[in-house]
Formats: C-alpha cells, sequence, structure tokens
C-alpha cells in the first residue's frame, strides 16, 4: 500500500509548495522592485534622453513631458505605462482580472517601449555615448520594474516530471516544454468574474471613457511622424492592450457595452465624427477617409464571409463596379455619358450597379461550394479588371477609358454643400477630404446598420445555419442559393455604395485599382485578411483590422517592397496564435479554443445574447 | 399490405386514419447499384411506423428519397395527396421534416437559434422587413421566438435556450435535433435512428418523447436498430432488406417471421457433417 502510494506520487503531476515567481526574488522585494521601477520610469520621462534634436521627436528637453514645440511623445506614453504599472498595483477595483499578469505586460510594454527607443536614438546616432542621464534612467527603471514584475509569484501551471528512461534528448525537449509551459503560465490570467451592474449612466460613462481614450490613440498613431516612432506606438498599444485584457478591463468593457449597444454605436458615431476636429490640416483626414472606405467594404465583405460563410476572393470588383457606375454619372469629362446626376441619384446607380453585378456573378457561382466558389470569385474580380482595362475603345467598347481610367471627376455638391472647398465649422477648418470623412462616416453608419439588423434577423439566422451546415439547413426549410444569393447581392450593393464615394474621393478610377491583390488597400487579397485579422462575423473587428492593415503599410515606408511578404508573415502568425481574430465573436473564440480547457473542465456557461457583437 | 390506402382528397388537418405519405414503387439506383427496390410504404395520420433492417439495406437511402435529398429513379412519393417536389428544403415546407443519423446541428448556435432557423419555412419576414424593422418583423420574430420556447419546454431544452448547441451532451443535442424538426410544424416526422448511441434510461425518454409528438397529431416514421424500442413504439413495422421490402404488420407478425430472423441471424445450418 505505501509503495503504491509512493509510486503514484512519482506520477502525479509536480506541484510547486508556495506560488513563486519566474525569477528567483523574495515577493517584498519583487514588488518594491516593480512599483518604484514603475515610479522611475514616470520621472523619466520627464528627462532628456539624448542630447542632440537629431533624432527624430527631440528628446533632449527636461521638464514636463507637453506643451513643447516638438512631439515628445515617447515619453507621455511612457508616463502612461509606468502610471499603468504603478496604479494596477494599488488599485484592486481597476482590476477585477489578474493584477499581477497584467503588471508583467505593463512593464513589459515600458521595457520594450523604451529600449526600443534607446536602441533607435544609439543606432540613428552612433553610439551609446548619445544618451542622456535620462535615457540612462529610463533604460534602468525599465529593466527593474520588469525583472520586479516576473519574480511576483504566479500560479505555476501543472508540469510533468522527466522520465529517467528517455533518451537525453527527449529529456531535453521535455524540460523546454515544461519551461515554456511555466513561461505562458507566467503571462497567463484567469478568467475574470462577471462584471457588477453598475448604474446604466455609470456605465455609459465607463464607454464614453473608452470611447474617448480610443479616438486619443488612434489620432496619436495616425499623426506619427516617423517610423520608429510609428513602431513604438504599435509596441506599446499592442502590449498596453494585453495588460488591459489581462487585468480583466476589457471583458468588463465588453459586457458594458453589450448592454447598451445603441448608445455605443452612437458613441462610436460622435468619436470617429470628433476626429477631423482634432486636426489642424488636411493631411490626416485623406488616411481618415481612406481608412473608412476600406473599412467599410471590409464590412460588406464580411456580410458574405463572416455570416454566409461564402468565401469571395473577387470581392473589391463590386467596389469598382459601384465607382465607375458612379463616374460615368458624375459629368466627369471623360465619362462615355454626359450626364450629371445628384449625388443621391448617384449612390443609387453605384449601388444598384454592384447589385446587378452581384447578382449576375452569384447566379451561376453559387451553386458550387467552399474552394471552388472561392476560385471562382477569384476570377470574375479579375475579368471585372480586364474588362475595365480593355474597354477603351481599341480593344473594346469605347466605355471605361482603358488604363486612363475616367478621370476628374468633380467634387460632390449635396444642397450647396461644396467637397471641394474647405468650410469652417466651430471655427475649425475642414477641408475637402474631412468633408468626404463625414459623408463615408455616414455610410459607414449605414452599412453597420445593415450589418446589424440583417444579421440578427431570420435571413442573418439563414445565413449562418447555411455557414454551419448547408444540408441539414436545406433540411430546414432553408432555400440555400436564394439566401446565398441575398447575401452576395447586399454585399455587393454595400460596397457599391462605398465605390461610390470613393470615385468622388480620389478624382480618377482606374482599373488598377482594383486588383486581388497589391500594396495599397482597398485589394480583395487585404479586404479578406481585415475581415479575418479583426474577426469574422463581428462588426468591430473589420473596422479594426480595415484601420491596421491601412495605417501598418502606410506608415511603415521603410518596409517598401517587403510590404506583401510582412503582411504573408503577419497572417501565418495570427492564425497560429489568435485564429479567431483580434476581436473575436464569442462562437468562434470557444470553437478555436475549447480544446484547451483541462480535460474535465466544463467549458464556461456561454450565454450568447446576439449574432453580431 | 395490413392497411387501406385512402388516398382520397385530404382536409389540411388529416383526421386519423388518413394517409399522411403514400410512397409507390420506390427505386433507387446508384448506376449499377440498386440501393432501393420498388418499396412501397403508407404512413397515416396518427400513427407511428417503423423501418428496420440490417445494415446497409437501403434504410437511409429510402428516407433520402422521402426528404427530397435523393429523387428516385422509380416510383413517386405523395405526401397528402400531392407528388413531393425534388428539393429537399421543398419537402420541409410542404410537411415533412427529419433528423439526421448523424446529429447535424448547427454546431455554433445557440439552442434557441436552431429552433429558430427550423421556424424558417413557417416565417415570412425577409430582407426589407429585417432592414426596416417594422411592427411586423417584431410581432413575427416574437411569435417564432415564443413558439421556439414552447418546443424548447416540450422537450425538456428551455433552461438551456441561451447555450451553444455544441456544448450540450450526446442525448440532449438529440433532443434538440427533434425540436428544430418540430419547429417548421409538419405533418409527418422522419427520424433517423434517434436513439443511436443512447443508454437505457434516455431510449426510454425518447420513447415518452415520440408518444408525445404522435399525440400531437404528426405521424412519425422512425429508422432504428434498437428492436426493443421499435416493438414498444410502432403501430406498424417495416423490414427492408437488401433494398427490398420483406415483411410489413405489426410488431408480433413481424417479431414472429422467419425471414426476418434469418436476414438478421442467417439461415440455420441445416447440413450434418
Amino acid at each position: 500500500m505505501t509503495t503504491h502510494t509512493t509510486a503514484a506520487d512519482h506520477t502525479r503531476p509536480h506541484k510547486e509548495d508556495a506560488p513563486t515567481g519566474l525569477l528567483p526574488i523574495p515577493t517584498g522585494p519583487a514588488r518594491a522592485m516593480a512599483t518604484g521601477g514603475g515610479a522611475l520610469t514616470v520621472i523619466s520621462a520627464f528627462l532628456a534622453w539624448t542630447w542632440t534634436a537629431a533624432f527624430p521627436g527631440d528628446l533632449t528637453v527636461y521638464g514636463y513631458p507637453g506643451g513643447l514645440p516638438a512631439r515628445p511623445h515617447h515619453r507621455a506614453l511612457t508616463t502612461l505605462l509606468g502610471l499603468a504599472s504603478y496604479g494596477i498595483k494599488g488599485l484592486r477595483a481597476l482590476t477585477p482580472g489578474n493584477a499581477d499578469a497584467a503588471l508583467r505586460y505593463a512593464a513589459l510594454a515600458a521595457f520594450t517601449t523604451a529600449w526600443y527607443t534607446l536602441l533607435a536614438i544609439s543606432t540613428d546616432l552612433g553610439g551609446l555615448a548619445n544618451l542622456e542621464p535620462g535615457g540612462w534612467v529610463a533604460a534602468i527603471a525599465t529593466l527593474t520594474a520588469l525583472t520586479g514584475a516576473l519574480a511576483l509569484p504566479f500560479n505555476r501551471p501543472q508540469t510533468y516530471p522527466v522520465d529517467p528512461e528517455d533518451t537525453g534528448w527527449e529529456q531535453t525537449r521535455h524540460r523546454l516544454r515544461n519551461g515554456l509551459t511555466v513561461f505562458k503560465g507566467a503571462f497567463a490570467a484567469d478568467t475574470p468574474p462577471p462584471p457588477r451592474t453598475l448604474p446604466s449612466y455609470i456605465e455609459i460613462l465607463i464607454i464614453v471613457a473608452a470611447l474617448a481614450t480610443g479616438l486619443l490613440v488612434f489620432t496619436y498613431g495616425i499623426g506619427t511622424e516617423y517610423d520608429e516612432l510609428f513602431i513604438g506606438f504599435l509596441i506599446s498599444v499592442a502590449f498596453g492592450f494585453a495588460a488591459l485584457a489581462k487585468a480583466g478591463l476589457v471583458a468588463h468593457l465588453s459586457a458594458y457595452t453589450a448592454r447598451h449597444r445603441n448608445t455605443t454605436l452612437l458613441g462610436a458615431f460622435l468619436a470617429a465624427a470628433a476626429f477631423p476636429f482634432t486636426q489642424s490640416d488636411d493631411q490626416y483626414a485623406t488616411i481618415g477617409v481612406y481608412i473608412l472606405i476600406f473599412a467599410t467594404v471590409a464590412l460588406g465583405l464580411n456580410i458574405v464571409v463572416g455570416l454566409a460563410g461564402l468565401l469571395d476572393l473577387g470581392y473589391v470588383a463590386f467596389l469598382g463596379v459601384g465607382a465607375y457606375a458612379a463616374s460615368m454619372v458624375s459629368g466627369s469629362p471623360a465619362s462615355p455619358f454626359d450626364i450629371h446626376l445628384p449625388f443621391w441619384a448617384a449612390i443609387l446607380v453605384g449601388a444598384g450597379a454592384s447589385l446587378i453585378f452581384g447578382v449576375l456573378i452569384g447566379a451561376p457561382t453559387l451553386r458550387l461550394r467552399g474552394d471552388y466558389l472561392a476560385i471562382v470569385t477569384l476570377g470574375f474580380g479579375e475579368i471585372f479588371r480586364l474588362v475595365a482595362m480593355n474597354s477603351d475603345g481599341a480593344s473594346g467598347p469605347d466605355i471605361t477609358n482603358g488604363s486612363n481610367g475616367i478621370s476628374s471627376i468633380p467634387n460632390l455638391k449635396i444642397l450647396g454643400f461644396d467637397f471641394g472647398l474647405e468650410h469652417s465649422i466651430l471655427g475649425f477648418p475642414i477641408g475637402r477630404f474631412a468633408n468626404y470623412f463625414f459623408l463615408m462616416l455616414l455610410i459607414t453608419l449605414i452599412v453597420v446598420l445593415v450589418f446589424r439588423r440583417s444579421g440578427d434577423s431570420r435571413i442573418g439566422r439563414a445565413w449562418v445555419a447555411i455557414r454551419e451546415d448547408e444540408t441539414a439547413a436545406l433540411a430546414m426549410g432553408i432555400n440555400g442559393f436564394r439566401v446565398k444569393l441575398i447575401a452576395f447581392a447586399l454585399g455587393a450593393a454595400l460596397a457599391g455604395l462605398a465605390g461610390t464615394v470613393q470615385a468622388h474621393v480620389t478624382y480618377t478610377v482606374t482599373p488598377e485599382q482594383y486588383q486581388f491583390a497589391n500594396t495599397v488597400p482597398p485589394n480583395s487579397a487585404f479586404l479578406l485578411a481585415a475581415v479575418v485579422l479583426g474577426g469574422m462575423g463581428t462588426i468591430s473587428g473589420p473596422l479594426v483590422g480595415a484601420a491596421l492593415l491601412y495605417l501598418i503599410p502606410n506608415k511603415l515606408a521603410f518596409l517598401g517592397d517587403y510590404q506583401l511578404f510582412a503582411f504573408g508573415l503577419a497572417l501565418v502568425l495570427l492564425m497560429r496564435f489568435r485564429p479567431e481574430g483580434l476581436i473575436p465573436n464569442r462562437r468562434r473564440q470557444l470553437e478555436f479554443h475549447e480544446a484547451e480547457l483541462e480535460p474535465g473542465e466544463t467549458p464556461p456557461p456561454t450565454v450568447l445574447s446576439k449574432t453580431g457583437a | 399490405m395490413t392497411t387501406d390506402t385512402t388516398t382520397a382528397g385530404q382536409a389540411p388537418d388529416t383526421p386519423a386514419g388518413q394517409t399522411v405519405l403514400d410512397a409507390r414503387n420506390v427505386t433507387m439506383r446508384f448506376g449499377g447499384l440498386t440501393a432501393v427496390r420498388s418499396v412501397d410504404l403508407t404512413v397515416n395520420s396518427g400513427e407511428i411506423v417503423g423501418l428496420i433492417g440490417p445494415n446497409g439495406a437501403g434504410k437511409t437511402t429510402f428516407f433520402n428519397c422521402l426528404t427530397g435529398l435523393y429523387t428516385p429513379t422509380e416510383g413517386e412519393v405523395r405526401y397528402k395527396g400531392a407528388i413531393l417536389p425534388a428539393k429537399s428544403f421543398k419537402v420541409t415546407a410542404a410537411g415533412i421534416a427529419r433528423t439526421f443519423q448523424n446529429i447535424r446541428l448547427f454546431a455554433n448556435m445557440t439552442v434557441l437559434e436552431n429552433v429558430l432557423v427550423g421556424r424558417h419555412t413557417r416565417t415570412k419576414e425577409g430582407l426589407w422587413s429585417a432592414l426596416l424593422r417594422g411592427p411586423g418583423f417584431h410581432r413575427a420574430e416574437a411569435a417564432s421566438k415564443a413558439r421556439a420556447m414552447e418546443l424548447l419546454e416540450f422537450v425538456g431544452l428551455a433552461d438551456k435556450a441561451e447555450h451553444l448547441s455544441r456544448n450540450l451532451p450526446y442525448g440532449e443535442q438529440r433532443k434538440l435535433e427533434i425540436a428544430r424538426a418540430l419547429a417548421s410544424e409538419p405533418g409527418l416526422l422522419l427520424l433517423d435512428e434517434p436513439t443511436a448511441g443512447m443508454n437505457p434510461q434516455e431510449t426510454r425518454a425518447t420513447e415518452e418523447l415520440v408518444f408525445a409528438i404522435r399525440d400531437m397529431g404528426i405521424a412519425v416514421l422512425v429508422i432504428e436498430h434498437d428492436m426493443r424500442f421499435i416493438f414498444n413504439l410502432c403501430d406498424r413495422v417495416a423490414v427492408l432488406v437488401q433494398g427490398e421490402k420483406l415483411v410489413e404488420g405489426s410488431s408480433e407478425t413481424v417479431q414472429q417471421d422467419d425471414r426476418v430472423i434469418a436476414a438478421y441471424l442467417g439461415e440455420p445450418f441445416e447440413e450434418n457433417n
């Protein structure tokens, strides 16, 4: 009996007596180091990091980080993160999830941002001698904070002892696996308890604050002027977001937004509308309007791909059809028709033309399933581009003006409001692109509403049922072909809607804008990537995915020819580590991560309220 | 044939004893293989009919002919007097609902949503109605939800309405599939091995459920391997062997038929050596 127990002891999972950290430092000093390091990081943000203004962003000045001619945003960011890592430790209420895991991420964020900046300074200026004391303080402070945070105790995951009969190589692999499990465990957090129900005005205030923060972060990101700053921004945002997620704040926020869906939608719309007012010129409103066009088309594609499960690789053609149709009735001198319709009619023509194309292409192709559908839609997308290219009067009928496209599309005028001129609203100058930004935002809102309402209805359920199991859906009385055709045509019409505005924003519509893959979004590959990256079947997913996919190539000019390579690599990594997308639909998250639950552990009770989220 | 086949004009709500399903001379060939050969079968309202047979006898193929997944090579299938359309969604709209041998729920939809999908043919709201959200839309959605909850109550899954259907235990997934099929307000329910993989208690519960469905006025046709289940349940049993109907009759008749025993257990060994 006794021997039996000891034998059993060996095979039982190895458990630590008391939880310890990754680094062998006692809990007290470790916590002090983390807190002290955080505080020092804050202080270092107020010091000069380098002596010369040669490094972009001017990190030479002592004193308060803001209010200076240059943009010392590095410091503002590290200050925020330093404060966050300090605050998160102190305020239990802020961290319903795992405070220490959040602290580790915050420390990691501060550390990588600071060290990345310092490395960039050193390489740019040629040597460590270019660092001022502030830089050294930042380096040491963030390192201390990170060391302290890593030494904080955590619940060690179960590991299994090495089998002494294994070969040396097997034993090494086993030890490495154990190490990796423990390391991952250090950054894991428990699912936070569901949030208490607060008075609804407080919940709404929290949502408003979150949206305002989102606007600030986005405005800052879009305004970053050089590569290093943007990379620093990406690092801070990624780790900062991870820290907030580990602290359980993200889960709480999404619970609140689920409760106030209309308020959130209105708030997000207002926050986005506030964006042009934060800008002093039209430079970034340009990016804003292109992101909106891209995001709106991605959201339209999400109906086709995310809800109905139809993989459409030629979706950008519908944007093109809308843009061409609108440009031809815009009064452009290059248009074969000498018509100038008012905007409301042009938008009907654009969306209508795309709708008709959607039905024409969908009717024969939607009889196919899966991969075959993807290939055929890819073909139709290219056919559209080639037809537009060749309808130049020489190799085909004279309709689209060939590769020159339809140029000099006049600016829109709605009720006497000329979109080409700069207007002053509330004392803020609102330029041409900002005008179009507002118009496009309205279209995005329409598409969001269409997505939400169609998704949460009889027809939306039929789409999801077809995606889940087409045979069973047919046996439940769903006319599969008809329902799929509706999804396809609706997606096409929404893309056409966006195309109408795009034609006017870009002045010129050419076939080359509507390729399958290109370095500039929107193109079919990037649209699909935005949907998959953001999260299939959600509203906010494609919007976030599109913003990221537009901003990153746009801001990281140094990637140059390697853009598509980096894009592919990023997609592979994402599919490996987060297949459900950045903002997952609740059900997809379960689908992909159910296998990671401990055996015997029941999946968390899933209460789903709505199709979208 | 132990039943009279009255194919006179049908009232919408069929009184007991009227023919709901009338399959005549149904033959299904796949290339040179004849999976089902001239099978006749009638199901009357208020009746539970069983279809048994050894593996590969063509039971599921016959089922698929009845539900529009296959178009029979020869013969015709009438539902309440009208020849069945060739598309499975039209068959469901006509009033025949089915479950599947391997459970085919919409795994990533909630239990309630699964049943709501079953309501598809009995509701009409299209895309415009969903986008404009008039009062008619809300009324129809509320009515659908109420009916779906009623059905979930009926099969005993009402408290799990918001769970993902993939997370239900096996037996409850079977029940949900039945609830989903009932949601299309069928006149005839086809159950393809409803107790496969169930323990005796669950089988008994399913038996009760099928009786309750019969009492709702819905005719039931069941394929099953569990003989005890089938003989307890069915008013009439048809035996399918190698694509042909061998015997049809009451449980006792079929149980005592030598040919059925032979089909399942083989011929007695008679040589002496």
